[in-house]
């Protein structure tokens, strides 16, 4: 497995009105091509903060992120986001959403007719070809989410980063989007970084749960390695050993040792 | 973002639909209230559906007819003032050839109607050409925001007229004297709102364009204008309605063709018939140009959802 990003001795200290606060201290995390990591702790753990460092919106106060050999120094298209709240322009077509970032990224080397086909490719992938035409406030919640994820893969970044990318979604609708996008990282072969709250979400999903503790000078509190074959499915998994294993180690984290600030 | 902003803003956000303008916009509601069912019960029906359309139209009527009343007591009581009907009569006779040309002074009402408009276009044409770019520095760059914020809080409150003379002595003609002041008030209100709404576009849409690493221009064309589009069109707005006012003062004082001075030629010839149509039209004119400017911001501004 090539090393594609690694997080080196990383910390965050805002300066803030009422003095200094020490968000992150000493995060160190290497991710490996085609690997699936979520980030799950409380909330106000500087999960999403870490997020944004990779996503190159927000920067270290201390250590550094290097992606694919080279320290981070902003945001870029080689790294697809997706935001909790789905970020879609409203004035925007879903296709116009998709293709403002396709364009951005291929309308240097590829036709027009060849940035077109990459939207329509992205909004098949994601099931929404009928809607590529309506604009985010005629579409529902989950619809809305897979445009976000459309643009994200659209311009083919080497990590995925998504923010709670279901978080906002009913749990059925929720469901169903894991399952589509298990499917779209195998053919893909994405390297995804996910933030979430949901812990069977996180062990459904992901190779490896990296588990923070609570702020502040919140860090990594421990990983859990998922080994469970691909393609999952969740039904088949409810009873399985390892599957319940994993979930028990990261509910115990969540619960036991860090219940103190629950906030 | 600093004081201009902050302390102006707010209060130029409200929407400023007018309570005038509220019954005309329901008076459409009939044809929706008869849309019915047939059913066994029709004369009820049609009863309820009468009565639908009189709580509509009923409350406009009846303060319409309140004014007039109001208006024929005062006529009766003071004779220098003309009664309803005699006024209508005299704007039957007016309007029955509004193009006529006697000479300079002496022209239908109209092209009196026409110059106004035109002196507003202007004025406000390059109010609009040059405060939206300028709220969109203002906006954008805190040192600009920074260095304009003394200038147009010590401006803006300064009443219209007072920039008449300076508009004489530079112009050295009245025409362009009058476009000049309603240039200079009806700036502001552009400058702020498009300044206002640059600064509260959405982090969202800003982080979109970040991670995309979007070029300046697709960041203006694609999220700023866009995003900021109904703050301009209120600033528009608000804009206009000033320069509508501010136009018959200005012209009472210039001369010439328009609106504002023929009000003041009518007074001269103590026609208060003309005077009172005069503030009608006014009126009306202005009523119009705010239900155009309304439906041009309803067709441009986005359904917003969170």
């Amino acid at each position: 497995m090539n090393k594609l990003l690694s997080i080196e001795n990383v910390g965050m200290v805002f300066e803030t009105k009422r003095g200094r606060f020490e968000a992150l201290r000493d995060i160190d995390l290497a991710v490996d091509e085609g690997e699936f990591i979520s980030l799950i702790g409380h909330s106000g753990c500087g999960k999403s903060t870490l997020l944004n460092m990779i996503a190159g919106l927000t920067f270290p106060t201390m250590g550094g992120v290097i992606c694919n050999g080279r320290e981070i120094k902003g945001a870029g298209p080689d790294r697809g986001v997706v935001f909790q709240n789905h970020s879609l322009l409203p004035w925007l077509t879903c296709f116009e959403n998709v293709y403002l970032a396709v364009e951005r990224v291929f309308s240097a080397k590829e036709s027009k007719a060849q940035l077109n086909q990459r939207t329509h490719a992205a909004l098949q992938l994601v099931g929404l070809t009928q809607a590529a035409t309506k604009h985010p406030h005629e579409i529902s919640g989950g619809m809305k989410q897979r445009v976000g994820i459309a643009r994200a893969i659209a311009i083919e970044p080497r990590i995925l980063l998504l923010d709670e990318p279901f978080g906002a979604l009913d749990a059925l609708t929720r469901a169903k989007l894991q399952d589509e996008l298990m499917v779209i990282v195998a053919n893909l072969k994405s390297t995804v970084i996910m933030v979430t709250h949901d812990v069977d979400e996180a062990v459904l999903l992901s190779d490896r749960i990296v588990m923070m503790t609570n702020g502040p000078a919140a860090t990594i509190g421990g990983i859990v390695p998922v080994t469970l074959p691909r393609p999952r499915d969740r039904l088949a998994l409810v009873a399985d050993p390892d599957y319940i294993g994993c979930r028990k180690q990261v509910l115990e984290f969540l619960y036991q040792k860090q219940l103190r600030t629950a906030a | 973002m600093a004081s201009v902003i902050a302390a102006i803003g707010s209060d130029k956000e409200t929407p400023c639909a007018t309570s005038v303008v509220t019954p005309i916009v329901v008076l459409g509601e009939p044809s929706r209230v008869a849309v019915v069912k047939p059913q066994l019960k029709m004369g009820w029906q049609i009863g309820k559906t009468v009565i639908g359309i009189l709580k509509v139209v009923a409350p406009p009527f009846l303060g319409i007819l309140l004014f007039l009343g109001v208006w024929a007591l005062i006529a009766q009581s003071n004779n220098q003032i003309p009664s309803p009907l005699k006024t209508w009569g005299s704007a039957v006779n007016l309007f029955s050839k509004p193009f006529y040309i006697n000479g300079p002074n002496d022209q239908g009402i109209g092209w009196n109607i026409l110059s106004s408009l035109q002196r507003v276009g202007i004025g406000f044409g390059l109010a609009a050409l040059i405060g939206i770019p300028l709220g969109f520095l203002i906006g954008r760059v805190a040192f600009i925001n920074g260095m304009m914020s003394p200038i147009i809080s010590l401006l803006r409150p300064v009443s219209p007229l007072a920039w008449l003379p300076i508009g004489l002595l530079v112009f050295k003609a009245a025409n362009p004297a009058a476009i000049w002041v309603i240039f200079i008030s009806s700036i502001w209100p552009l400058i702020i709102n498009t300044a206002v709404g640059v600064s509260r576009v959405p982090q969202d849409y800003l982080n979109v364009a970040r991670v995309l690493d979007l070029s300046a221009w697709k960041v203006l064309t694609r999220i700023l204008l866009p995003a900021t589009l109904p703050y301009i069109l209120t600033g528009i707005r608000l804009s206009i309605g000033v320069a509508w006012l501010v136009i018959v003062a200005a012209e009472m004082l210039t001369g010439g063709v328009g609106i504002g001075f023929w009000v003041w030629d009518e007074w001269n010839n103590l026609n208060v018939e003309h005077i009172i149509i005069a503030i009608f039209v006014v009126g009306i004119v202005g009523l119009l140009l705010e239900q155009l400017l309304v439906l041009i911001a309803k067709k441009f501004s986005y359904e917003y959802q969170a």
